[in-house]
């Protein structure tokens, strides 16, 4: 069989570029747990239902086992692993799932701490509804979904009384 | 789960795109958003032979509105049409399919027109487009084309989109001033594909009554299905309080022929449209009033 043709594709996750050659067919996801060794985005179905595997891509959440890598060519990644701050802090929505008791076995989470990052800087005071519409794209299938809910809220709580430039912005992780 | 290899390209302006699509063969595909193509690619259930991305189309990321109609690119994502105040005045319809359709994540990448090109019959905006009437332009080497909305959708997952043509714009007309329109589904969870839908548009007459109504179906047909519901609802006044649309839902069941699967029964479907379709009615009309004024 001919070897399959290689493209370069430049991506700058979570503040650092990365150039890798990868064939047309490989999605984003495996791009960045496998070529880039960042496992922190998680992959559940591989058709974009279950969310897991959700990355802000220029600060828009998108699936990224929806994505090739080809066609992220140049983009600004933020995975799970940029959501922290550099000393490690916990991010407003990250420490909201650790006081809310967000997550059991933690499989989901990458995705929904990526989903709601971003929803919560486009409604930065969601109402219950919303927080619940924010996650309706999430499948989790231990914690159930009541305190997540409850972790939205928390998170944007938590960001709205946090210092300005706290690092809460999606796309400046790393 | 995992695409099979394809050839890719990712041109940088419309001519370069159809250049290449008319290059490329009958096994080409468009990639706009991915969000129908990548599962279908995932699965296997779809192995092209080239990709053409379009993403770098900028050209396309439009939504223009005039006074006859809401003109959107083949790069408008749907949460780019779903947040633009000029096309949600313009046409109200576009706004209250668009929030059904799948989560917020996908409409941050799907694109309105590629959805449509894609034609899934359970698709919210096939039946939109169907209902309003308006049209789909194609581009290719040989020039360009304008399809109606009623001869676009061929058949489930089928469009009248030849392999060397690109889909760069989909033009939906806008909701004349006495005119209200609404979109009622019923889905197991939000965002998912729904077992039945309906999109209803009412026309009031000078003396507020209805003058013409119709509805288009979705998940219900090979392909979104319009009904003429005038007969069953023409007269009805504005100001009637809550009007009896059980006529229109009879109407509707009796001509409707809903296939059976995993998540419905064809009488549970039959059953649906007519209740979604006295809903969206009733929605409709109350819109169209207020529109109208008085």
């Amino acid at each position: 069989m001919a070897e399959e043709e290689l493209f370069d594709v430049t991506l700058v996750i979570n503040g650092v570029t990365h150039t890798v050659a990868v064939p047309a067919r490989r999605l984003l996801s495996d791009c960045l747990r496998h070529d880039l060794r960042l496992t922190g985005t998680h992959v559940g179905c591989e058709h974009g239902v279950c969310g897991a595997c959700t990355i802000l891509a220029d600060g828009v959440a998108v699936r990224s086992c929806l994505m090739l890598a080809v066609s992220a060519d140049g983009a600004a990644i933020t995975t799970v692993e940029g959501l922290a701050s550099p000393d490690g802090a916990l991010s407003p929505v990250q420490q909201a799932f650790a006081d809310c008791h967000g997550l059991q076995c933690g499989f989901c989470t990458p995705g929904f701490l990526t989903t709601i990052t971003a929803a919560l800087a486009g409604n930065p005071d969601p109402t219950h509804d919303e927080a619940r519409e924010i996650i309706g794209g999430n499948l989790c299938r231990c914690t159930g979904y009541q305190n997540i809910v409850k972790a939205v809220l928390r998170a944007a709580e938590l960001q709205r009384t946090a210092a300005p430039g706290d690092g809460v912005a999606p796309g400046n992780g790393g | 789960m995992k695409p099979s290899t394809f050839g890719y390209s990712r041109p940088e302006s419309v001519a370069e795109a159809v250049r290449v699509l008319a290059s490329i063969g009958p096994d080409g595909k468009v990639l706009a958003g991915g969000q129908s193509l990548v599962p279908l690619l995932n699965m296997r259930l779809a192995a092209p032979t080239h990709l053409v991305d379009i993403n770098r189309l900028t050209e396309l990321a439009y939504i223009s509105v005039s006074d006859s109609e809401v003109a959107v690119g083949a790069l408008a994502r749907h949460a780019d049409v779903l947040r633009d105040p000029l096309a949600a005045a313009a046409q109200p319809l576009l706004g209250q399919a668009l929030r059904l359709v799948a989560h917020p994540v996908i409409r941050n990448r799907g694109t309105t027109v590629g959805s449509i090109v894609h034609a899934d019959p359970a698709g919210e905006m096939t039946a939109v487009l169907a209902l309003l009437g308006g049209s789909v332009r194609l581009m290719s080497t040989s020039g360009e084309r304008f399809v109606a909305a009623k001869d676009f959708f061929l058949g489930p997952l089928e469009s009248d989109t030849r392999s060397d043509e690109l889909a760069t714009e989909v033009t939906f007309p806008v909701l004349s001033a006495s005119a209200g329109c609404a979109f009622a589904e019923v889905s197991r969870r939000l965002g998912d594909y729904a077992i039945c839908g309906v999109a209803a548009l009412v026309e009031l007459g000078a003396d507020r009554r209805i003058s013409r109504a119709r509805a288009a179906y979705l998940s219900v047909g090979p392909t979104p299905l319009v009904l003429d519901l005038g007969p069953a609802c023409a007269g009805v006044s504005a100001d009637a309080g809550r009007p009896d649309f059980a006529e229109a839902g009879r109407l509707v069941m009796g001509q409707l022929r809903p296939a059976g699967d995993i998540h419905a029964t064809a009488s549970y479907r039959r059953h649906l449209a007519g209740v979604l379709t006295e809903r969206a009615l009733h929605e409709a009309l109350a819109q169209a009033g207020e529109r109208a004024g008085g």
